[in-house]
């Protein structure tokens, strides 16, 4: 009897400590309109799962500086945005994101789910970028990251 | 006391109300002949202004390393991959229809393509090709 419920047990350690759902990101409920017109004016308006709160403060801290662009904000709203994604930002090490700023691309947790993709796939012209979720994540912008919706068919096979 | 609340009442209900591309056109030409007495919108300085590679920035060379050499086609973000909607009224009925919005992706793409904010008399030429074609 007790050795049956270990597994159990052992799965709701890991459920406390990883990511609820790893294929469903959805955007927070709490999100300011400005989430969607800012943040997703250039890319997917990335959920604030993916990086940890010291993270997102150096991201927000450098706007003009925004990965070889600047989107810069007045403070009204950069503080909004802000405050909405440290509120809802990962408070596992394995999201931590890697350089300055950090990139959600290179932490632990996302290297570790894309392991499967060839290195040449994220050059491809149809990616063009790691950020780029949409490219194979149909249903990214509906928060939904799952196997069977990934759009490139030499992927899908993978999962 | 009146006459000032009403008057920042009407401010702040003309800032919030949609415009229309021509008078989006119509509000950067005000401004361009007060800079330069006569000024016209036009849309053939508009599509060369359009097609131009300022070449200073490397992944953004001019406004159609996005947007595409047609304004009215989906575009993709040079960096991001991230698809954008035509550019074009015509395409997109969408496009400049808020001036706040209007002028903030002037602001961030003028100083990224240009290295400089753009001009009234250059907005009022590019939407107007934009909003008419050729």
């Amino acid at each position: 009897m007790r050795a049956a419920l270990l597994p159990l047990f052992a799965g709701a350690i890991l459920a406390i400590s990883l990511p609820a759902r790893a294929d469903r990101l959805p955007v927070p409920a709490d999100a300011p309109a400005s989430f969607k017109a800012e943040c997703g004016g250039c890319h997917l308006p990335f959920p604030p799962a993916l990086l940890t709160a010291p993270d997102w403060k150096r991201v927000m801290a450098r706007l003009d500086k925004h990965y070889g662009d600047n989107a810069s904000l007045d403070e009204k709203t950069r503080r909004e945005l802000e405050d909405f994604l440290v509120r809802n930002a990962a408070g596992n090490g394995r999201m931590a994101g890697q350089g300055d700023p950090p990139r959600l691309t290179a932490s632990a947790w996302f290297q570790r789910e894309h392991r499967k993709v060839p290195a040449s796939l994220w050059r491809d012209a149809r990616v063009k970028s790691a950020s780029n979720c949409s490219a194979c994540h149909s249903r990214a912008e509906q928060g939904s990251y799952r196997g069977r919706e990934i759009a490139l068919p030499e992927l899908r096979e993978k999962h | 006391m009146y006459k000032a609340m009403l008057f920042a009442l009407l401010a702040v209900s003309a800032a919030a109300a949609a415009a229309t591309p021509r008078e989006t056109i119509n509000a950067y030409a005000v401004e361009a002949v007060r800079q330069s007495p006569g000024f016209q919108p036009s849309a053939r300085r508009g599509a060369e202004f359009y097609a131009r590679r300022f070449a200073v920035s490397d992944k953004m060379p001019a406004c159609t390393a996005c947007h595409t050499d047609s304004p009215a086609q989906p575009g993709r973000h040079a960096v991001t991959g991230k698809a954008i909607k035509p550019l074009a009224p015509r395409a997109e009925a969408a496009r400049f229809t808020d001036p706040a919005k209007t002028e903030k992706w002037f602001r961030r793409n003028c100083t990224e393509v240009l290295g400089r904010e753009c001009s009234a008399a250059e907005k009022a030429d590019f939407i107007q090709f934009l909003a008419e074609g050729l």
